[in-house]
């Protein structure tokens, strides 16, 4: 089975929704900044013909700048009373460390004055709080010298007479807001060493709006029963929704998209008549999984590799007596007009319990229990899970579910498989439909179905279908001219086509994506 | 399926004419066949181990074509060609002749001869190719057939096959510079990135077969390796092939389709010389069999199977394009059919009124629908299933859909329980311990997938109604499936009373009134899983149908969850 990934879908689940500044007004809207403020900004706003910066006016007001953000945002609610425009501008601003030395003085000039002129230990000049910067950058800037050879230990002199403190002072002017004057080098220097840092401040550009007031009148959030039976909403201003918000989501439970492609499969089958099979066993044993299907006993999909067996219970017992030597012989001699597989049959094999590879194990037990009546024609359908010991990756699982339609009746034709098969996939909304050739031990004819993939431009295998084989049904002892036509696909791949899915671990299992589920649409497979 | 590699330009070459891929592709499908891959060994090689590995390797194009398993005769270049140009009526099907003996061998195997064969390098290349495909499909990876390939020039008849203990055996295998002793071998093959996979064959026998000629030359070791001595080369001219087997039918079948091949190349095309097998009761046989076979069937009965109307002129005609010689004997619509040896897959009528709808083409036949009526009934326990799930998805839990397959932890160890009280159905072959066990309850499944989603807003309410399975000696194969109704409530207080509540309401979608008799009641109860004196056994008229209650810690930490969490899980087969 093959998944083309550029086949699927692009993803559906983009929940990435047009974010917005506010959310709708809500009972008890605390955003409102106060009124006083906001008729302190359009005061200020009224004097400036062509609009003003939010960090002016924080300036001029005394105001943290934030403060004036959450005013702008409130006269932004409601509605054209002020305009604004979004801008960002960065600026340097000391650090921490930045602003105590420009307060101190640096961490070399520190150490300079601190040194008398008779010096002083170096090992007491480690132990200032500046004393390590300090000395490194006081030697490199040739302020200070060493004396290894002092008696009574290493020994720290001043060199020169004076100094001057650049540092700080090139602080200092950013703090008053001159950084202007630095060149860019300097304030890069100062940033290594952690003293400047440039910030983003994003402000707002604001003017005048088109119903420019200085006064503001409170807007209502919300509709009130109060309100109506007073009829005071009709003196009322309501604050604007905002619809480009989201709403609030259902409080609801999900169905998985899986079972949900389930339900429509299952429907699809009850349309065109079909009844449901038993599949509710998925232990089953050799003999209903493959020997009865006329699958020979060394058949590679009997192999350890393959198929899951059972440890316990290990064993089958009670097979149909009779039946089943009519199957040894089949297998062992031939019969019914075949020449068989020619090979020891063995009851031990037969026996080996495994979990069923397919479910048309089910398909055989219910076509053997049909024969044992007058016949009938039937139509059968099953969508249950089968297991298979393979090789996983993002399209294979161990477990899968098997989707398979029965049709059993006197001369039914390959045609016949084909016009029905016709149905099936329209109903799926596939109506180009081609048949290839295959092989399948336990059909003859065998064809595998294409559909034609309008976004991939190409034939895509879409199911596996057939006749059984004469020496599957008549040694169950259904009648010479009956034929049973039948046909299957895996659940899982249309499953993951219909909703975008890539990797079947995020559709089946526990590593599935609730919010997916969450999210998932309703499934029409015709559309 | 196995899949055929060729040259393409070798390909149509031997078909004598070019075909667009696209074109050859269409052949395929019509033919049954599928052009799996347009590839070149550069090609191959550079996406295997790099471009630096690939240079300089042939960028001639390669076909990769998928064939169906059951079709040895299209295992190589000769089989392909040979099977397209009959079908394309280009060819007549060649007819295989078997002529007098001079080898004999002695006993449990089947040989024949190619006499004056030869060989070019594609040829050999093939020939050879064509063992390695055979040894993979029918021959079951070497355990049911063995074949052998030697230089008949080389050694002297009559053969012998025997067996001896491994270390009687002694000899120089194939493309080896000294002599071995069997025992050695085996040892020295371990590490054999190819023939190890074979060694497991006969590992633990005390005696190996082995195949003599009469001057005591080791022929073949069946089934891991050929003697050097034999050897075959681009110059031999006359093949000596022997094929050992633990089934006769497919040794058979493996040496018709070699002989049948490879005939080809022989100065008298298509002709293979017999060899006699004597069997130690005495008995002998002479192979290849090369047997034809002629069925009778009716054009009626090809045009009612397939559901078309050709006279049985046109259905021989249609058969003969697939290699199966057909002639309309004269009595009614009576055609016969002679199916050759290369045609092991055709064993009944059926697989003949299959060729016929192929050559006719699959995507001729009238498509029409069946006049079957019938009535359609949904299976009671789905129908039940269906209409729980939509309401437990309407009140507010999200349907979870869980592996059938998990560890013995996970049912036993995770959940406080004795894996030996879980009726647990084992798996004998489980490739990871994700596959050891079919799940008794659905309650690890729902956790784990709480698991996954951690991060997801709180609470998180979960159900599935699925199948669990247990062992039940009343049932034929020993287990049957139980549909359950499961369902974890998740936050940050364990919530009983929301899991208590969802009983209420599945009770009340079942139609069931709460009271002790006829109705539903629950009772407090013991159980290793949930918090003590925080769960209570669940019954439905007298009868326990399951429990609910809060989860042990210990379980939430097993199960890598932080938060409480409850739980509820019934089996729904009483409420049918």
């Amino acid at each position: 089975m093959l998944i083309c990934s550029d086949w699927m879908l692009s993803p559906r689940f983009t929940a990435d929704v047009t974010s917005c500044p506010f959310p709708r007004p809500s009972q008890g809207d605390s955003s409102m900044a106060d009124t006083g403020l906001l008729e302190s900004l359009l005061r200020l706003l009224e004097t400036v013909d062509d609009g003003t910066d939010s960090q002016d006016v924080a300036a001029d007001l005394g105001v943290d700048h934030q403060v004036i953000v959450g005013a702008v945002k409130s006269l932004q609610a409601l509605g054209e009373v002020i305009s604004t425009e979004q801008k960002s501008s960065k600026h340097w601003e000391l650090t921490g460390e930045g602003r105590e030395i420009a307060e101190q003085g640096s961490h070399e000039a520190r150490v300079f004055n601190a040194i008398p002129d008779e010096g002083l230990p170096q090992n007491e000049l480690m132990k200032m709080p500046s004393g390590k910067v300090g000395f490194s950058k006081a030697m490199s800037n040739k302020w200070i010298r060493l004396d290894k050879a002092h008696e009574g230990g290493p020994r720290v002199f001043k060199t020169v007479e004076t100094i001057e403190d650049t540092v700080r002072d090139k602080l200092q002017l950013v703090q008053k807001g001159q950084s202007a004057k630095l060149e860019d080098k300097e304030k890069n220097d100062l940033k290594k060493r952690k003293l400047l840092s440039e910030v983003t401040v994003k402000s707002y550009w604001i003017t005048k709006g088109s119903s420019f007031s200085t006064t503001i009148t409170k807007q209502e959030t919300e509709l009130t029963p109060e309100m109506i039976a007073s009829g005071i909403w009709k003196e009322k201003t309501f604050k604007p929704y905002n619809f480009e918000a989201m709403g609030v989501a259902a409080d609801c439970g999900h169905l998985h998209p899986l079972m949900k492609v389930r339900t429509q499969f299952r429907q699809i089958f009850l349309e065109m008549g079909f009844t449901e099979m038993p599949t509710n066993n998925f232990i089953e044993s050799s003999f209903w999984n493959f020997d009865s299907l006329f699958q020979p006993q060394q058949h590679p999909a009997r192999d350890q590799h393959d198929t899951f067996f059972i440890s316990d219970p290990a064993l089958a017992h009670e097979f149909p007596q009779d039946y089943l030597e009519r199957v040894k012989k089949v297998h062992s001699e031939g019969g019914y007009g075949s020449q068989g597989y020619k090979y020891d049959w063995k009851i031990e094999e037969a026996q080996k319990n495994l979990l069923r590879t397919h479910t048309t194990a089910v398909s055989a037990r219910m076509l053997y229990k049909l024969a044992q009546q007058k016949f009938t024609p039937v139509k059968y359908f099953s969508i249950d899970r089968v297991f298979r010991n393979e090789t996983l990756d993002a399209t294979h699982l161990a477990e899968f579910h098997q989707i398979e339609g029965v049709v059993a009746d006197y001369g039914l034709t390959l045609g016949n498989l084909m016009g029905v098969l016709h149905q099936f996939f329209t109903k799926l909304g596939i109506t180009k439909l081609r048949f290839k050739p295959a092989y399948n031990p336990y059909t003859e004819p065998s064809m595998e179905v294409f559909s034609y993939h309008e976004g991939l431009k190409k034939w895509v295998e879409v199911g596996n279908s057939g006749v059984f084989r004469p020496e599957m049904l008549l040694p169950m002892g259904l009648p010479e001219g009956v034929s049973v036509i039948a046909w299957g696909l895996s659940l899982e791949r249309p499953t993951m086509i219909k909703y975008g899915i890539n990797n079947i671990r995020e559709l089946v299992g526990h590593k599935v994506n609730l919010q997916m589920v969450y999210d998932s649409p309703i499934c029409r497979l015709d559309s | 399926m196995p899949t055929v590699s060729v040259k393409r330009d070798l390909l149509f070459e031997a078909l004598g004419q070019k075909y667009t891929d696209e074109e050859f592709d269409e052949l395929c499908f019509e033919f049954g066949l599928e052009l799996d891959e347009i590839t070149s060994e550069k090609e191959i090689l550079s996406r295997e181990q790099g471009d630096e590995k690939a240079e300089g390797a042939s960028d001639v194009v390669l076909y990769k074509i998928d064939v169906p398993a059951n079709r040895y005769d299209l295992l190589c270049l000769e089989g392909l060609v040979r099977g397209l140009q009959v079908f394309k009526e280009k060819l007549e099907a060649p007819r295989y002749k078997r002529v007098s003996p001079t080898a004999s061998v002695r006993p449990h195997a089947v040989a024949a001869v190619l006499r004056n064969i030869t060989f070019t390098q594609e040829r050999y290349e093939s020939f050879i190719e064509l063992q390695e495909k055979l040894h993979q499909n029918i021959c079951r990876k070497r355990t049911l057939v063995a074949i052998g390939t030697h230089d008949l020039d080389t050694i002297s008849g009559p053969f012998t096959y025997t067996a001896k203990p491994p270390g009687d055996i002694r000899f120089k295998p194939l493309n080896q510079s000294k002599e071995y002793t069997a025992a050695e071998l085996m040892s020295h093959y371990k590490t054999d990135s190819h023939l190890r996979h074979y060694l497991h064959i006969m590992e633990n026998e005390p005696l190996y077969p082995i195949i003599y000629d009469s001057n005591g030359i080791v022929l073949s070791m069946p089934p891991i390796i050929n003697g050097d001595h034999s050897k075959i080369s681009l110059n031999t001219k006359n093949i000596f092939i022997e094929c050992t087997a633990t089934d006769l039918t497919k040794a058979k079948i493996t040496l018709d389709m070699i002989v049948t091949m490879f005939s080809e190349y022989c100065d008298e095309p298509f002709t293979v010389e017999e060899a006699e097998v004597v069997y130690p009761d005495g008995r002998l046989c002479v192979y290849p069999e090369l047997a034809y076979r002629t069925e009778t069937l009716s054009g009626d009965f090809i045009n009612k199977r397939v559901g078309i109307n050709e006279s049985a002129e046109s259905i021989a005609q249609l058969l003969t394009r697939m290699c199966l010689r057909s002639e309309v004997s004269g009595e009614g619509d009576l055609i016969q059919v002679e199916i050759p040896p290369t045609r092991a897959d055709v064993i009944h009528a059926c697989d003949i009124m299959e060729d016929a709808a192929i050559a006719y083409g699959f995507n001729n036949i009238f498509r029409s629908t069946p006049r079957t009526y019938t009535v359609a009934n949904q299976l009671p326990l789905n129908k039940l299933t269906e209409l729980l799930r939509q309401d437990l998805a309407a009140a507010g839990f999200t349907e979870a859909l869980t592996f059938a397959l998990c560890s013995q932890e996970d049912i036993a160890d995770k959940l406080r329980k004795n894996i030996v009280e879980t009726r647990a159905v084992h798996i004998s072959n489980p490739k990871t311990a994700e596959f050891q066990v079919v799940r008794t309850c659905l309650l690890p499944g729902l956790l784990k997938t709480l698991a996954a989603n951690r991060k997801m807003p709180l609470p998180l309410k979960l159900f599935e109604i699925s199948d669990v399975v247990l062992k039940d000696e009343t049932k034929d194969v020993g287990a049957r499936n139980n549909r359950r109704l499961c369902a974890v409530y998740y936050n940050k207080s364990p919530g009983f009373e929301v899991i208590h509540g969802l009983l209420d309401r599945v009770m009340q979608l079942l139609d069931v009134k709460p009271g002790r008799n006829q109705g539903y009641h629950i009772q407090a109860a013991e159980d290793s899983t949930f918090f003590p004196g925080r769960c209570a056994e669940i019954f439905s008229c007298g009868k326990s149908i399951g429990h609910l209650g809060v989860l042990h810690p210990d379980v939430i930490s097993r199960f890598e969850l932080t938060m409480p969490c409850s739980a509820i899980d019934i089996d729904i087969e009483p409420f049918l």
